[in-house]
């Protein structure tokens, strides 16, 4: 299983998610071609409710610590609730560019 | 001094703090380039720790934090977060409030 598919189903079973979204962003980085090391995730759920951003991203970074610790180098994270996802209109802000900084020399 | 300690000194004794890849002029990821830069447009000075320099620190804040990835960006010594929240924060003007703040309680 590719470790993408891996994020979406830890997220899955860990928060019910009403929308989710796994993006592989490693193309915009400098690591060898099909690598998968940085992603985005977009994540609307009610586990999110009353909870600051730092708590949250804890909550995703824990449920995924065997897919960070398996190659993953970068989460871009947008965590919402179901009522912030509807005042944002369902979009998320893009990634930043690479700087290379994270490439092996 | 141990690097725990170090790094609880950095934060406590500066306002506002980032550790990041590269410096704010010369930043080498695009996550520490948009968090430095939100920072910048706040107005204040801020102090960096390019962790590619300080490589005891890029091992340990992450265990420090329980945030494994960076940069990470401190404001009245407490984690704001990373790039990703800083920069939710500054849209919202929530983060230039936080900054203001802590600056006025450091003067």
């Amino acid at each position: 299983m590719n470790i993408k598919t891996r994020i979406e189903q830890s997220l899955a079973t860990a928060f019910a998610p009403q929308a989710l979204e796994v993006v592989n962003e490693s193309h915009m980085h400098s690591v060898p071609k099909d690598s998968e090391t940085h992603f985005k995730v977009v994540i609307v759920s009610n586990a999110f409710a009353g909870k600051g951003l730092v708590a949250r991203h804890r909550m995703v970074y824990q449920s995924l610590t065997q897919e960070m610790q398996s190659g993953v180098h970068a989460l871009a994270l947008h965590t919402y609730t179901p009522e912030e996802w509807g005042e944002r209109q369902s979009s998320a802000p893009d990634s930043p560019l690479c700087r290379g900084g994270g490439a092996k020399t | 001094m141990d690097v725990i300690d170090q790094i609880k000194e950095i934060v406590t004794t500066n306002p506002i703090v980032i550790f990041m890849k590269g410096t704010p002029q010369f930043p080498r990821c695009g996550f520490s380039a948009r968090a430095a830069e939100a920072l910048r447009q706040c107005g204040e000075p801020f102090v960096h720790v390019n962790i590619f320099e300080q490589p005891e620190i890029y091992e340990n804040l992450p265990r420090y934090a329980n945030w494994p990835t960076f940069p990470q960006i401190y404001v009245g010594g407490e984690l704001v977060g990373g790039c990703d929240i800083t920069v939710e924060l500054f849209q919202r003007g929530e983060l230039q409030k936080m900054i203001k703040e802590a600056v006025g309680k450091a003067a």
